[in-house]
């Protein structure tokens, strides 16, 4: 259970090897967090002792973001095993910039970053909704607000992950589970080293307090910084030909 | 039988969970209904949903509200026989016309009798008189299994103080009889003192609490400094005909007239306004305009329930809500104490006025809160940043001093916390485990705080 300043007992975190993942754990560390969940491609590559999340027990489970046929078995494990999901993280995703010559690339981005978004969220949803509290965190992108030639193909992968995790919330307002949407501008991370840094952009760590400032607020949608709420409020307005000279 | 889907809170408005909400005439929870109420996630009873944290919700479960049920009273006996649903207000209403009033109130009307079983409630007097646990003959309680039984103290002394102060998780108490306190009139004569600082505070309450039923204090948690625990402190007693009649001649006509009214509701929508400014602007005037020392007639409702006259105060947080922190430390703790007051006031989260209380010898339930000691009650918005971190070192404190917390009030505890502050929470088990040994009566607190 949550408790009143949402503290979470148990955390599951889908794609368990992302940074924004583990420093999003690591701002829910408190003397209530108990279990954290590691769902990762690979659980036999993660040195889970290296890991420390407070006093709490790091366990990993196989999960494959792509295989979405698995999804609900899969929650339905950790369930079994672990008991109520306070808070899952949905923290998978790819960064890929595919063109016109790489159809098969951009569907993979898709599988992954949208479908799979899609399945897991709905296995996760149903589970929530049954335990009749907990929260989904899905890191979205404020690369799907607008989407640019230069990355189009993942931002049109985050938008509709964004559009797929607000109505999630719209439905399942009343049954005590809640959506959280995360839109970070360019977060500097592992999956983002050597790129150049953009206007607006963050640390894992600014994704981090500002989800649980969100989950102790009790909000649907956080922008990090919080500014960008304004920015993309006027871009999204913005006339083409302004938009394309915007875009790197 | 009527039900519904719906997300269910404390008082605070904090940690929310949806559950099958059933009203339910006593009479109709049989073996049949239970086990169907049961599936897939158990069931808590909940009465007026005025604990603060989580004990009355049970998240995907299911959540009953008992029917009000009769108010006997037996005045030569000075008993009331009376329904688990009824709330102290209806049962005021009823018996202080008739010259009684209940051995225990809270600083509110709207509990019910159930609840103040299952939280084993204290009020201002429990320095003279103990919980209101301690006042109850006899009750029906409705086990997991589906069967009533009549129980008293002698009669199943196990059960009995398991279910006194259980949080509900023995079973659904359906009724009680309780002892009554007879009153001749329903004013009480009360001294109210304005008392400049922590230290004097509490060798007033030490030196002088024995001398009245009711004693508290209404401690400034924002002062710092020379005002650190500046205080109003107010003790009474119910005041006979003739104190009545000599200050208010013309009261004595109807001498136990209550008619409480409710005054005005705080609408829905309301940010949190009690934020540190305002607290410190309403914490300032409100010490200011008590009297230095003054005695005087007040009515049950302005000396036990003065919040009650505001309908859903709790609105004044905003939806982020607030906690009430209810904590109890041994008489020797006054350090403690004092660092804890000096620890919150420097902080810069607002607690509204807090309130400090001596309570005396303790009930009898396993977990039970009240134990003899300094008590002392935090109202804190829950939504500001870094009040986690700030109840994680108060917690700490208490504990370090040998102190507990208030199941009724808790919503932040850990299981580590409840066990260090009650050591015969694993006997509480063992009883709960025998009477309900598939943990069909669970509550989101219950499953947080693993009483289980």
């Amino acid at each position: 259970m949550n408790n009143a300043v949402h503290q979470p007992q148990t955390v599951l975190v889908l794609g368990g090897t992302s940074d924004i993942g583990h420093a999003i754990v690591s701002a829910l560390v408190s003397p209530s967090l108990r279990r954290v969940i590691l769902a990762v491609r690979n659980p036999d590559a993660v040195d889970v002792d290296a890991l420390s999340f407070g006093s709490a027990e790091v366990s990993t489970v196989a999960f494959d973001a792509a295989d979405s046929d698995r999804h609900e078995q899969l929650i339905a494990d950790v369930a079994e095993r672990f008991g109520d999901l306070d808070v899952v993280i949905q923290a998978f995703g790819q960064l890929g910039a595919p063109g016109l010559d790489d159809p098969v690339a951009a569907a993979e981005l898709a599988r992954v970053n949208y479908v799979g978004a899609v399945s897991s969220g709905l296995a996760v949803a149903r589970r929530l909704r049954t335990q009749g509290h907990g929260t989904l965190v899905v890191l979205s992108s404020v690369a799907g607000v607008r989407t640019r030639a230069s990355n189009f193909v993942y931002g049109s992968t985050k938008a509709g992950q964004d559009a797929f995790a607000t109505g999630l919330g719209h439905l399942l307002h009343g049954t005590g589970a809640r959506v959280l949407t995360v839109r970070p501008g360019f977060v500097r991370s592992s999956m983002t080293a050597g790129m150049p840094d953009a206007p607006f952009s963050c640390d894992v760590d600014d994704v981090a307090s500002a989800v649980a400032d969100g989950l102790r607020k009790g909000r649907s949608v956080v922008w990090v910084p919080g500014i960008l709420r304004v920015v993309f409020g006027l871009l999204r307005y913005a006339p083409d030909v302004v938009w394309r000279k915007l875009d790197r | 039988m009527r039900t519904r889907q719906l997300e269910l809170s404390g008082w605070g408005r904090t940690a929310p969970s949806a559950a099958r909400f059933v009203d339910v005439g006593a009479d109709e929870l049989d073996g049949t209904v239970l086990d169907e109420l049961a599936e897939p996630r158990g069931i808590i009873a909940r009465g007026m949903g005025r604990a603060y944290g989580d004990p009355a919700q049970n998240a995907g479960g299911t959540v009953v509200r008992l029917a009000r049920g009769p108010i006997v009273l037996d005045s030569r006996a000075g008993t009331v026989h009376v329904g688990a649903g009824v709330s102290l207000d209806e049962l005021l209403r009823h018996i202080v016309p008739r010259g009684f009033f209940v051995p225990v109130s809270p600083g509110t009307r709207f509990v019910t009798v159930g609840g103040a079983i299952a939280s084993d409630i204290h009020g201002k007097n429990h320095h003279a008189d103990r919980t209101f646990g301690a006042h109850v003959d006899a009750m029906t309680i409705l086990l997991a299994d589906g069967s009533r039984r009549a129980i008293t103290p002698a009669s199943d002394p196990a059960l009995w103080w398991a279910t006194i102060g259980g949080m509900g998780l023995t079973g659904i108490v359906l009724d009680a009889t309780v002892r009554l306190l007879p009153i001749e009139t329903s004013r009480c004569l009360v001294l109210t003192e304005r008392v400049p600082n922590l230290d004097s505070l509490l060798e007033r309450m030490e030196t002088g609490d024995h001398l009245h039923r009711y004693s508290v204090a209404w401690v400034d948690m924002v002062a710092t400094g020379a005002h650190l625990g500046r205080a109003v402190l107010t003790r009474g007693d119910h005041a006979s005909y003739d104190q009545l009649v000599a200050e208010r001649p013309a009261a004595g006509d109807d001498p136990l007239a209550f008619a409480p009214l409710g005054l005005a509701a705080v609408p829905t929508g309301m940010p949190n306004v009690l934020n540190r400014l305002a607290v410190r602007a309403f914490n300032e005037l409100w010490y200011r305009k008590a009297p230095s020392s003054h005695l005087g007639l007040e009515s049950i409702t302005g000396f036990f329930h003065p919040l009650d006259m505001v309908g859903d105060w709790n609105r004044l947080y905003g939806r982020g809500g607030f906690l009430q922190y209810q904590f109890v430390v041994p008489f020797d703790a006054v350090d403690t104490l004092r660092t804890i007051v000096a620890t919150v006031a420097a902080s810069g989260h607002a607690s509204f006025l807090a309130v400090l209380k001596r309570f005396g010898p303790e009930s009898g339930g396993l977990l039970s809160f009240p134990t003899p000691g300094w008590t002392l009650t935090l109202d804190l918005p829950a939504a500001v940043a870094g009040l986690g971190g700030l109840v994680g070192e108060l917690d700490r404190m208490v504990l370090d001093a040998g102190g507990r917390h208030y199941l009724a009030k808790d919503a932040t505890a850990t299981p580590e916390i409840i066990r260090a502050g009650y050591p015969r929470l694993d006997e509480w088990l063992q009883i709960r485990r025998t009477v309900d040994p598939t943990g069909r009566w669970i509550s989101d607190q219950a499953r947080r705080l693993d009483l289980y």
